[in-house]
């Protein structure tokens, strides 16, 4: 079992792919497997192959085409507080990008950006081919492409889960009541709750709130789903249900672009994962890179506080 | 203490009581809904993005709010003809000016308090409702009209009927610009009769009962409006 599952992952040591042959470790922290050979090298203080220094790594899924979202020398000042430094990223259709870094860093802010939910001085930032960064641009049929799941779920209280699920795709695609309908109670079986849809928010529990607003984002089919600490606000209990669902998502080739504390989820679902602190990207690569060997300080420092 | 009552002269000029009160209701009636409609719009100006609009809004609610509202109706009904060409003059004194007069005072006056209510209430939404519903490809109107005011109608209503009561009540002043409205022919009876006891404390029933049928109807559409929602948290 163990090699069927390794056959497509990279030895974050000397970044080849490993082979059912090799001989492979555990890494007893994070479970992430690596040539034996390579790994007693390291511990024995030698270089392994060079390993590149820039926190670059390749992704392993080649991104082909244009990015669907590209921040080019994006800044972002709120007041006197420079909050996004000089921000150059692309991300490419299909991809699940994590966001993660310590509190205050402008993990939110980056995501906020791509739907404009706050605006940017200086700096490009393209999404689905559109300039967003450019004021004139009304970016009320961006935002349609693009769904948002947030911390605290805000679903509309006076609405029941069909009702807030069917509300932007009446308003907006101008559906039909009984199309839209359709829609949602399609969404809801496959989050899950479909014996909820004519509940109130009020009467639901925290995982399912955010399962049904994982639902209201997907009603408008977008092409982008962002989630802003999805699962901080829920107790572990039902954190679990929710991350199933943005795996599922994640499998049927959902462009996403996740901020989570969520480590298991960043290892075994991303793409790649970005870390931010200060208001830069310090470091960015695939899980395997970022779990296992860190090249920046600051990485390192933050991944020992919270694993 | 010897002063007889006499009740009887409510029943004798019974005719001069139902007008001032067909009047009242009319005057409040009207007004209510009026600065209802306007004070939401100032309300909700208050909050645009807008600076030019905010100030615009600002202005209108510090400055009609800080003046007596007597002043305002004797502005609307002495002062303002004054401003305007002679045929509009004769054609306003030939429609029950002293009406009118009296609907744009205490809709201005009652406008500007119903404003800050209506902006309070938004302001108490959390504001990751908007932003739900803007991500969500909504425009900022129907943010406003699907999201946003729904839920604050229910935190606005009862500030708001406290507004329409005091308007009621107000319009007893709509005497001074000649209404012959409730408290004005309360007076009449008293100079015809000398009865002014009996005059009163019909017309002070009278708002009770009015005052106690506006509480009564908009306490059943708060109910209305509370629907499907949790109780308020604190
Ligand atoms: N609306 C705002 N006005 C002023 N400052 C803000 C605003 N929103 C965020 N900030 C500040 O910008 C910085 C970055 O905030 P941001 O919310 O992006 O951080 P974050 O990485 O998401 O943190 P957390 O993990 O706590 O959510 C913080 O210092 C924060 O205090
Ligand atoms: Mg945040």
């Amino acid at each position: 079992m163990p090699n069927q599952e390794t056959s497509n992952k990279i030895c974050p040591y000397c970044l080849e792919p490993i082979t059912r042959e090799d001989e492979i470790t555990y890494c007893s922290k994070c479970g992430v497997p690596h040539h034996t050979e390579c790994w007693r090298q390291k511990s024995a203080g030698l270089t392994v192959v060079e390993k590149p220094k820039i926190p670059e790594t390749p992704t392993p899924k080649k991104p082909s085409g244009e990015p669907i979202i590209s921040f080019q020398g994006v800044n972002k000042w709120f007041g006197k507080l420079h909050v996004l430094k000089d921000i150059n990223e692309e991300i490419y259709p299909g991809e699940v990008v994590v966001i993660i870094g310590p509190s205050g860093s402008g993990k939110s802010t980056m995501l906020r950006c791509i739907n404009r939910l706050e605006t940017i001085q200086k700096g490009k930032l393209f999404v689905d081919g559109y300039e967003i960064s450019n004021p004139k641009l009304n970016i009320t049929p961006v935002r349609a492409e693009i769904g948002m799941v947030f911390q605290h779920f805000n679903l509309y209280p006076h609405m029941t889960v069909l009702e807030n699920i069917t509300l932007a795709p009446r308003k907006v695609r101008k559906m039909s009541e009984a199309e839209a309908e359709e829609i949602a109670l399609e969404l809801l079986e496959k989050v899950g709750i479909p014996e909820k849809a004519h509940a109130y928010p009020s009467q639901l529990s925290g995982g399912q709130q955010q399962r049904v607003a994982i639902a209201r984002g997907l009603a408008m089919r977008p092409k982008i789903m962002l989630f802003d600490e999805p699962t901080s606000a829920l107790d572990p209990e039902m954190i679990k249900e929710v991350l199933d669902v943005m795996k599922a998502l994640a499998r049927e080739g959902m462009t996403m672009v996740v901020v989570t504390h969520e480590m298991g989820f960043a290892r075994e679902v991303a793409d790649r994962v970005l870390f931010m602190d200060g208001g830069v990207i310090v470091e960015r690569g695939t899980p395997e890179h970022f779990f296992v060997n860190p090249v920046e300080e600051r990485t390192k420092l933050f991944l020992r506080q919270i694993l | 203490m010897d002063y007889e009552f006499n009740w009887l002269v409510l029943w004798e000029y019974r005719d001069l009581l139902l007008e001032g009160l067909v009047l009242t209701i009319k005057l409040s009636a009207i007004s209510i809904v009026l600065s209802t409609i306007v004070g939401t719009i100032f309300g909700i100006m208050r909050l645009s993005k807008s600076l030019i609009i905010r100030l615009i809004a600002s202005s209108y609610v510090e400055f009609f709010l800080n003046t007596p509202l007597i002043i305002q109706l004797f502005f609307w009904y002495f002062a303002l003809p004054m401003a305007l060409p002679g045929w509009l003059q004769s054609w306003l004194w030939a429609h029950n000016y002293e009406f009118i007069a009296s609907v744009i005072g205490l809709t201005i006056y009652t406008s500007t308090f119903i404003a800050e209510a209506v902006r309070a209430g938004i302001q108490s939404i959390d504001k990751g409702q908007r932003e739900a519903a803007l991500a969500s490809g909504l425009t900022g109107f129907q943010t406003l009209w699907y999201v946003i005011l729904p839920q604050a109608i229910r935190i606005v209503i009862p500030p708001v009927v406290n507004q329409f009561l005091n308007l009621t009540k107000n319009s007893s002043l709509a005497m001074t610009i000649a209404v012959p409205e409730l408290t004005y022919q309360a007076q009449a009876i008293e100079s015809l009769t000398f009865r002014g006891f009996e005059a009163f404390t019909a017309a002070t029933l009278i708002y009770i009962c009015l005052t106690l049928t506006i509480s009564l109807v908009m306490g059943k559409v708060e109910r209305w409006a509370a629907k499907g929602q949790r109780p308020m948290a604190a």
